[in-house]
């Protein structure tokens, strides 16, 4: 896949917060296959603890996707996306305007607003947002060439609350590249979002939080790498009533 | 002067961030700045002057999803 005119070729978006340590966050990254992960800014301590961090992200070699995580207002998440860019050396930011601090929805109208100014000053904006079409529309109409629904809220391990709204945006969006952002919790969840027709899955919580990350890092990319291979070769639709698989031609009198 | 970093009150002697971010020992090439709610690219650190009250925020990487 394409996005921002880079090719990918691992469908499965990585988080980096939360591990048990960065050993495993190193291991579960590999294990993963990931080309992209994703990273944060916070203050500086006086240790310097980010430069350590910093030095394992550059060992990694993959693609940096920062994040505005926490930020509450246009003004914010446009500061903090101006500070990643310097740091990270990126034009590319996953761009969070939350609107509630109990369910981390997005506030959609702030998100619309930031990723305009944003994609103005020549950022790729990887906009986190719900599965509403005319919101998307108005992210597309801002300059953003991608979207990342959400799947259930963030943190939530809840899988895909509206398979339905994901279709939607599928087939009202055949050609925009959509990464299901937040919500899954297991591997069946990855596979169902990538079987729906969406062309990535960034995870964090559920590879993190998994009892054995870096085993939950290599289900999730096989997951995802099925989930991919069912959608490209066109599932059957269900039936009713059963149908033999074996023939029924040419069998036995037997009684 | 007395500035805020990283909301908390800090007394700098040095008049110009980049001279204030070596007194106040962010040496660190991973960090990135904002003044009172602005970005101040690493190439103005020289030309920034700092006043009295003023909000420094020094972030730099660290995990995210």
């Amino acid at each position: 896949m394409q996005l921002y005119g880079t090719d990918i070729s691992s469908r499965l978006l990585l988080g980096t917060a939360q591990y048990p340590s960065p050993a495993v966050l190193q291991k579960a990254i590999e294990t993963s296959r990931a080309e992209i992960i994703t990273v944060s800014l916070r203050r500086e301590t006086a240790d310097g603890s980010g430069a350590g961090f910093w030095g394992l992200l550059k060992d990694s070699g993959c693609k940096i996707l920062p994040n505005t995580a926490g930020c509450h207002s246009v003004q914010e998440a446009v500061v903090t996306a101006q500070m990643a860019r310097e740091l990270f050396g990126t034009d590319w930011i996953k761009l969070e305007v939350i609107g509630n601090s109990d369910t981390l929805q997005p506030d959609v109208f702030g998100l619309v607003e930031a990723a305009r100014l944003l994609c103005a000053d020549g950022f790729k904006v990887f906009p986190y947002t719900t599965d509403d079409l005319v919101v998307g529309e108005k992210l597309l109409e801002a300059g953003c060439e991608l979207l990342m629904p959400w799947g259930a809220p963030i943190g939530s391990g809840q899988g895909l609350r509206n398979p339905e709204a994901l279709r939607a945006m599928r087939a009202h969006f055949p050609d925009v590249p959509l990464i299901v952002d937040a919500g899954i919790g297991r591997p069946s969840d990855a596979a169902r979002a990538m079987e729906l027709g969406m062309d990535a899955v960034l995870l964090n919580t559920a590879v993190a939080k998994a009892g054995d990350p870096v085993l939950m890092a290599q289900a999730m990319a096989q997951a995802i790498e099925a989930g991919r291979n069912g959608y490209i070769a066109d599932p059957m639709d269900p039936r009713d009533m059963a149908v033999p698989s074996t023939p029924t031609l040419g069998m036995a009198e037997l009684i | 002067m007395k500035i805020i970093v990283n909301a908390e009150p800090r007394e700098v002697s040095n008049e110009t961030l980049e001279d204030a971010l070596t007194e106040l020992e962010f040496t660190s090439p991973a960090v990135a700045t904002a003044l009172n709610g602005r970005f101040v690219p690493r190439e103005d650190y020289p030309k920034t002057s700092l006043s009295e009250g003023d909000r420094l925020e020094v972030l730099a990487p660290m995990q995210g999803g």
